[in-house]
């Protein structure tokens, strides 16, 4: 027997949770942005189950969202990547709990 | 004629008839699987003979001439010491990672053979975006580098392998582009869909592959540059160039492993060949009706081996390019220039329809013109010029 | 048959290596676990008959994203582990938490809705052409918004990242002591 939509969903969910405890869990900023990659690629593998589970897959929705989803995290990525560098040459730090200058 | 030009694939279907139904689908990969590695790994040892023999004989000197006749059986030599070597690992290095790297060049390497057509109905998968397929696994190979290189902790092997990443990815851009104009003029990325859209022949004679054409022709020049650099392969083996850094990302291995990134590199080399016969030079087609005798995949080893040889012989002639020449070539020369031919491109397609006598010579100029101009101006402005004079600086 | 074993092969590999990269100590084998989970990622779109979609993945998550990772965790120094610092933050637990309960808060609707329990009605197939035709009609516009946006993103990263030239340097220091002709050490008033 072929997987069923539920499983895509639930292994798209499990994706999600994991990205998501990474990303407010580690201290270091590089851990964050790929925990929120992972958070992106469980939305993609949502859309992309949807598209093929749904009722008009000739419609090719799903996957031209997640080919427009995967190059604006490839910008997002090489922009975040850019400002950890740059934060690292001022604070010589990558934790994210020494970046709270502005904080209260 | 024909029955041996089908003969690997009716051999296929005969020993895949030969086993009960339900295994059959697998049967048939196995035999695939088994048939690509055994060709691609016997070709692997004839290239490394050929290459020192002919790089031996370029050189004016003899190549490997002890093991066998005329040193025919050097690969055998070679794999024995490969396989008795002691596998030295550094003892502060990452094992996990170092032992995993060799692994990671090679699977997709060998995963890039799936979907070429090796000669009429020989191509193992046929997929919808081959093509894409193809360069989505050379990229995936790039990490096998950095794992190397990082795992050693060693810092030249570090900087060897920072290095061949930046190479490898510079030179992907000039790839891509290079191949665009193709899957304009075939109108599919599925690469048997390619070879098909170079059948036939144009003016009394000369077959419609894409080589001789304005853009082809470019096309393939620019092409097999990227090839040569993504395979770090001379004038590019700054990565691995034994005056440079040792050994470059590979320092710190030895033994099979030292093998494996042998073998995925010549692999890769294969592979990019494989590619460049597909999409410029008609790929199993040959040259002329009548010599169809030959059958479509003795034409394809034709071609490679031309090309190989081609490899082989810029190898002998070229001198290293260093880091910062390297880069500016790919991003300020060959990646401007592939856009020019992409507009070449679009141009000769679109004014296929001319019949006016003198229309083919029309199409050469324009395309010849404008391709002949950034030529020549990024190549002037690209020279560096002459060096400022040095300042002598004397301590005080 | 197969298709499930591979199914669930694949996902328990990708959901093992995405926990590997959320939880190593080492930032260079969580980058390396990611494009492990980013490669089991694609694997799972080929199985779902989506192919560009795929090589796509493969292509810019693996071959560029995961690079990318890989240069900055080398270029922070983030893989000379300090001995002795903590990895988590100090809301780890809380996170954690809050993680949980939004994967309940998914994946309990999701498992108790049957209309999700189903099998694909369609042969679905996304041949490259007909996604090039959608680019070139319908997503047209997007499709150039998104250029516009990779060409402000590599420019801005470019420059975020570039090292700043100091314009004119203030020297704190006093200047050093001239030597005149004669060889006498002459100082500056």
């Amino acid at each position: 027997m072929n997987p069923l939509l539920s499983h895509y969903l639930v292994v798209s969910a499990l994706l999600f949770s994991i990205g998501f405890a990474g990303a407010v869990a580690r201290r270091s900023a590089i851990v964050v942005l790929i925990g929120i990659e992972l958070m992106l690629n469980a939305a993609n593998l949502n859309f992309i189950a949807f598209w093929r589970y749904g009722a008009h897959p000739e419609a090719l929705t799903g996957v031209m969202f997640v080919l427009f989803s995967i190059t604006i995290a490839a910008a997002e990525a090489a922009v975040g990547l850019a400002l950890i560098i740059a934060i690292y040459r001022q604070r010589k730090t990558t934790q994210v709990d020494g970046l709270d200058t502005l904080k209260g | 004629m024909n029955a041996l030009d089908q003969i690997f694939v009716s051999t296929s279907h005969w020993l895949t008839g030969l086993t009960p139904a339900s295994v059959q689908p697998l049967v048939s990969m196995a035999l695939a699987i088994a048939g690509l590695m055994a060709v691609f790994g016997t070709c692997f040892a004839v290239a490394t003979i050929c290459e020192r023999k002919i790089l031996g004989r370029m050189q004016n000197r003899f190549g490997p001439n002890r093991v066998g006749p005329f040193g025919l059986f050097q690969p055998l030599a070679d794999g024995v010491k490969m396989l008795i070597k002691e596998d030295i690992v550094p003892f502060s290095a990452d094992h996990a990672v170092h032992f995993l790297a060799p692994l990671a060049l090679t699977v997709p390497v060998w995963l890039a053979f799936a979907v070429l057509p090796f000669g009429r109905n020989m191509s193992a998968i046929d997929l919808d975006a081959g093509i894409l397929f193809f360069f989505a696994i050379g990229s995936a190979s790039e990490l096998a580098v950095f794992m190397a290189g990082w795992s050693s902790q060693n810092k030249y092997a570090l900087l060897g392998a920072m290095r061949a990443i930046a190479q490898m990815i510079s030179y992907e851009v000039p790839l891509v582009l290079a191949s665009i104009p193709v899957l304009m003029a075939a109108g599919s990325l599925s690469l048997p869909a390619i070879v098909q859209a170079q059948n036939g022949a144009v003016m009394g004679g000369l077959p419609r592959w894409n080589v001789f054409t304005p853009w082809g022709l470019a096309g393939f020049g620019l092409f097999m540059i990227a090839a040569a650099a993504e395979s770090n392969r001379c004038p590019f083996d700054l990565p691995e160039g034994e005056s440079e850094l040792i050994a470059g990302f590979l320092t710190e291995y030895s033994g099979f492993k030292y093998a494996l990134f042998f073998l995925g590199e010549y692999l890769g080399l294969f592979a990019v060949t494989g590619l460049a016969v597909t999409l410029f030079l008609g790929g199993w087609q040959a040259p002329a009706a009548a010599l169809e005798w030959l059958p479509s995949w003795c034409w394809f080893a034709v071609k490679f081996s031309a090309l190989i040889f081609l490899f082989i012989w810029v190898r002998a002639t070229l001198p290293r390019l260093r880091l910062d020449q390297l880069l500016n070539f790919a991003w300020k020369f060959l990646v401007p220039l592939a856009l020019v031919n992409l507009v070449v491109a679009v141009v000769w397609w679109q004014s296929g329809a001319w019949r006016f006598p003198g229309a083919l010579e029309l199409r050469w100029l324009f395309g010849a013109g404008l391709l002949a101009g950034p030529y020549l101006w990024l190549g002037r402005a690209l020279k560096g010029g002459k060096p400022a004079p040095h300042q002598y600086r004397y301590a005080e | 048959m197969l298709n499930e074993i591979a199914f669930y092969l694949i996902a328990a590999v990708t959901l093992a290596c995405a926990v590997a990269a959320m939880a190593l100590r080492q930032l260079v084998h969580c980058a390396l676990c990611a494009a492990a989970a980013f490669a089991g990622l694609a694997m799972l779109y080929l199985q779902l008959d989506a192919e560009f979609v795929g090589f796509a993945q493969l292509l810019v998550y693996v071959g560029a994203i995961a690079i990318l990772i890989v240069f900055a965790v080398l270029l922070t120094r983030a893989d000379e582990i300090i001995p002795g610092s903590r990895q988590s933050s100090p809301s780890s637990l809380m996170g954690i938490a809050a993680a949980l309960l939004v994967l309940s808060g998914i994946a309990l609707p999701v498992l108790s809705s049957p209309s999700l329990h189903r099998l694909p009605v369609t042969t679905a197939a996304a041949p490259v052409k007909l996604i090039g035709v959608e680019l070139m009609t319908r997503y047209v516009l997007p499709l150039e918004m998104a250029g516009i946006l990779l060409t402000a993103a590599l420019l801005g990263a470019v420059v975020i990242a570039m090292r700043e030239e100091p314009e004119t340097k203030l020297d704190p220091r006093p200047p050093a002591p001239r030597r005149a002709e004669t060889g006498e050490v002459v100082s500056l008033p």
